[in-house]
């Protein structure tokens, strides 16, 4: 497939979605729901073959930079997820914009292109470029159609990430630079950088460039603080995409580059960042047990459920007097990231939902709720029991394998992550039981319960869960030959 | 001087010319559309005859100018620069001065000057040029007879100006005394206390015109107190063609081979970065915004210029400093070009007058979101390839302090670009308001078309600079 024609498809259906709003206001959700379809079958009838679809064209040939894309199984499965969300945060948004639909269908449009883009590029200019270009959509998402407190949200969405990508692209100039300096060659080519030595302080230090990047997006403790504005505030699409995608960016970011092209400088560090992942995991824990806000809850379970990723990607261990890429633990990060698109996505739509119909997301104004609206009751928790990580649904198997390959890195920050899991079930259980459960809020005398739009999204990503929960093994699969090639790159 | 000598000067002699025919001219007919016509006239015939001359090779006459393809490049731009002014002021001028027509006539000088000096080897023909620019410029900020800022700032610009002027024109004469010749490369070669001192001086009044800190002073309230278009004209071309004259003043001679002057210069590029960054946050009114940010920006070229020292070479510091002026040139003119569009009698000067700009006129918006992003030098606008070029230099050339200031100059920038563009969210009821006649806003759509293009597909910009610099400096 033509990976290429995907991001161009995007961006031009983003232009006409814009435009056509002058015609009909209900013509841009249409288009872009119909665009997020056949892009996901365009990509699903591409899953499982070989190919990876390589696509090569000069671009900058002054400093070697090219149009580098490509598709193996870890990106398939995230441009897979990135779309299937794409129609979820049209959906989840269906009713809920009035204001400038075309705009609000442009700027979700052109934040998943850069998505795919992130996802797909094998160049590091390419890269970094897509980080940059999902980045001001996202902005005005949140900036336009936010909530009250939406100027502060958006500005420190906007700077965190800004910031970060400057260290980052200050870090990949430094690399490109040094693979010249040793070969006199140019080149931003990420198979051409894999090669570059790397020795001593320099290494490291261009892998905090990265790790630092990364980590902000992911977003880990104490570069988290964005997140829980960012997501509050943002209109319910955005959150969807914000916690479904832009998150998994981040992990991927750590899986595809900072490991790969750091691998003793990641050694060296890993203690560190399992220690950051698994302070994420309690910290996140215990701030979302904190909240009083629905939407803030499930965004400080997202810092928590993020640390997993981290733990995972950097349980090192030791073989035979090296330290070695725990395949199980990454295999587990990468389950994490699916899982929990499915569920924080479906929590956040709950939330959007909730809002539109109490104009309300504190739980204190909730109660009872089950009562008055059965099927979302029935849907909040599943998604709820889900994210606690219950047998049999995705998430458990991720954070699962996470912690048996972190056991064998380090016991005492496995055994806190795995904590992590308790408090997650009394946050999860506790969000539950204030909003839904309980007595009656008497001023919510009747709330209009999930219709067959909404039912049938929500379907589809429990669907998802419980797939990947029962029979994990097609996932893993898929991206057990990229987790096998970090394998070989380990020193 | 030869025939082929003779031929490279057609731009300036057709440039030179036309302003000639447009002064006989307004004393006959005084109508702005022929005037308009006129001058855009002349200058596509100036652009025209850039394009031709351009094979014709560098041409060096006798050591006063060199008319090579860097000072073509620049030629090019300046002209274009030109054009875009012409436009946006026809329309705007008119509702500020009883007459209007000799603007277009300082117009034409003011490029004259600055292509001087983009051509400029000798002392002789850089102060002509500097001059031909200045006094235009302080015309043409003071142009506007209805209202005391435009004048105010006029002689706030025109005292400041004056007094770089003649600092470099005492520079001058301590090179010349040490070494007993004007011509750049000769000049520049000497080593004396006399001729250090002298380059000093030359290189703190040049740092004067760019508006670096601590020679900053009179930028706001010029940026101000002049006329937007003028404003937009004054933070491109003049800056512009001192960039030009810089880059070939240190790239031909090896003056920042002396410690002490690169030092003092990598100071002067840091404080004007951060102090530049910094004053911009604190500010409510977009043309003393953009004139902070201006001081930035001058310091991120200046890290181009200082590469020219390092082991990024004179080559790639050449090439450098030609994107970045290009990009710079794009961003700035779209960005005053939409607040000259906007501005019917007054200009609009506070952010809050942006307020609610996506819904009531959704181009301009559009197009100032361009030029701010750009600004802040994020991808898909020229200014991030600007910006990328400026990383490639420092860190090829190991200015590392250099690059970490960029870094942190940006990274404070980006906050008060953004405001712009948020404030232009803001508000969601459209308003009605008249419509402005169709070339100002035609024009601002062409800026912003060029910015998101360079920014695209750099590479036929990429090409034109190293096309044109493939013999500087050596």
């Amino acid at each position: 497939m033509n990976i290429l024609a995907l991001i161009l498809v995007m961006l031009g259906a983003g232009v006409v979605a814009g435009l056509s709003e002058r015609f009909h206001p209900a013509a841009p959700k249409w288009i872009s729901l119909a665009t997020f379809i056949v892009t996901l079958a365009w990509v699903a009838a591409f899953i499982g073959g070989d190919a990876y679809a390589n696509q090569y064209i000069p671009w900058i040939p002054r400093f070697g930079i090219n149009i580098v894309l490509s598709m193996d199984g870890l990106s398939q499965l995230l441009v897979a997820l990135t779309l299937f969300l794409g129609i979820v945060a049209v959906v989840s948004s269906w009713t809920e914009i009035k204001e400038r639909p075309g705009f609000f269908q442009f700027n979700i449009l052109w934040v998943m292109a850069g998505v795919v883009g992130v996802f797909t590029a094998l160049d590091l200019f390419l890269f970094f470029f897509f980080w940059e270009v999902m980045l001001i959509p996202m902005y005005f998402l949140i900036a336009i159609w936010g909530h009250e407190d939406k100027a502060y949200a958006s500005m420190k969405f906007f700077l965190f990430t800004q910031i970060s990508g400057l260290l980052m692209l200050f870090a990949i100039l430094a690399l490109v630079y040094v693979n010249y300096a040793a070969t006199g060659n140019i080149t931003f080519n990420y198979y051409d950088l894999l090669d570059a030595d790397l020795g001593g302080d320099i290494g490291f230090y261009l892998m905090l460039g990265f790790f630092v990047a990364f980590v902000v997006k992911l977003p880990g403790v104490p570069f988290h603080t964005w997140l829980p504005d960012a997501h509050t505030q943002a209109p319910t699409a955005g959150s969807v995409i914000l916690a479904g995608i832009l998150l998994k960016t981040g992990a991927y970011g750590l899986i595809r580059f900072v490991v790969p092209l750091f691998p003793e400088a990641s050694a060296d560090f890993a203690v560190w960042a399992m220690f950051l992942g698994a302070l994420s995991i309690l910290y996140g824990g215990f701030m979302a047990y904190s909240q009083s806000d629905f939407k803030r809850l499930v965004a400080y379970s997202s810092v928590a459920h993020m640390g997993f990723v981290l733990l995972g990607v950097f349980a090192f261990y030791e073989a035979a007097g090296v330290l070695v890429i725990n395949d199980l633990a990454v295999q587990g990060a990468v389950v994490t990231m699916i899982a929990h698109g499915f569920s924080t996505a479906a929590l956040f739509m709950m939330a959007g939902a909730l809002q539109e119909r109490l104009h309300t997301r504190e739980m204190s104004n909730m109660g009872g709720l089950w009562t008055r609206a059965p099927r979302m009751g029935a849907v909040t928790m599943f998604f709820v029991v889900a994210s606690v990580g219950m047998p049999g649904l995705g998430n458990f198997v991720g954070e699962f394998l996470v912690l048996v390959g972190a056991f064998k890195a380090n016991v005492p920050l496995t055994v806190a992550g795995a904590l992590g899991v308790v408090v997650a079930a009394v946050y999860g259980l506790y969000l539950m039981q204030r909003s839904f459960q309980g007595t009656p809020n008497p001023e919510v005398a009747s709330m209009r319960d999930f219709g067959l739009r909404e039912m049938s999204v929500m379907a589809l990503m429990m669907a998802g869960l419980i797939w990947i929960g029962i029979h994990p093994q097609e996932l893993l699969d898929m991206s057990a030959p990229v987790v096998d090639t970090l394998w070989q790159v380990a020193p | 001087m030869t025939a082929a000598g003779l031929t490279a000067l057609a731009p300036y002699i057709v440039l030179t010319g036309g302003a000639t025919l447009m002064l006989l001219a307004v004393s006959f007919v005084r109508r702005g559309p022929v005037s308009l016509a006129l001058t855009l006239a002349v200058l596509v015939g100036t652009l025209a005859s850039t394009g031709l001359v351009a094979g014709v090779g560098a041409q060096d006459l006798d050591g006063f100018l060199l008319v090579d393809g860097y000072a073509h490049f620049f030629n090019a731009l300046f002209i274009i620069a030109a054009l875009a002014t012409a436009v946006l002021t026809y329309g705007y001028v008119d509702r500020r001065a009883a007459q209007r027509e000799e603007f277009y006539i300082l117009l034409l000088t003011a490029t004259l000057g600055a292509m001087t000096m983009a051509a400029a080897a000798h002392f002789g023909a850089f102060l002509l040029g500097m001059e031909i620019l200045s006094i235009s410029l302080y015309a043409m900020i003071a142009y506007p007879d209805r209202g005391r800022p435009p004048l105010e700032a006029a002689i706030k610009y025109l005292v400041l100006s004056g007094v770089a002027s003649t600092t470099i024109l005492f520079g001058m004469a301590l090179v010349y005394g040490d070494t007993g010749s004007m011509v750049f490369a000769e000049a520049l070669a000497g080593d004396g206390v006399l001729s250090r001192f002298g380059q000093g001086m030359i290189l703190a009044g040049l740092a004067f015109k760019l508006s670096l800190v601590p020679f900053h002073m009179w930028t706001p309230d010029v940026y101000q107190g002049a006329p937007a278009p003028v404003t937009g004209f004054v933070a491109t071309v003049s800056k512009g063609a001192v960039a030009a004259l810089l880059l070939r003043y240190v790239a031909t001679t090896d003056v920042l081979s002396h410690e002490a002057l690169f030092f003092g210069l990598s100071l002067i590029a840091i404080v004007s970065m951060i102090a530049g960054n910094v004053l911009a946050l604190l500010q409510d009114n977009l043309k003393r915004l953009l004139a902070y940010s201006s001081i930035a920006h001058m310091g991120y070229l200046l890290i181009a210029v200082l590469a020219v020292a390092s082991a990024a070479g004179p080559q790639m510091a050449a090439e450098t400093g030609m994107v970045y002026v290009v990009g710079y040139f794009a961003m700035t003119l779209a960005a005053f070009g939409v607040m000259t569009v906007l501005s019917a009698d007054e200009d609009v000067e506070d952010l809050a007058g942006y307020e609610g700009l996506f819904w009531r006129r959704p181009l301009l918006a559009a197009v100032l979101t361009a030029a701010a992003l750009s600004l802040a030098g994020i991808p898909l606008t020229v200014g991030f390839i600007a910006k990328f070029y400026l990383f490639a230099a420092g860190v090829e050339g190991s200015l590392w302090l250099l690059v970490w200031a960029l870094v942190v100059g940006s990274a404070i920038g980006v906050y008060y670009y953004l405001r712009i563009v948020f404030s232009m969210t803001r508000q969601m009821e459209a308003g009605d308001e008249a419509s402005p006649p169709w070339w100002g806003p035609a024009t601002i759509a062409v800026l912003g078309v060029a910015i998101v293009i360079m920014g695209v597909y750099p590479t036929p910009l990429i090409d034109a600079a190293r096309e044109a610099i493939r013999a500087f400096g050596g």
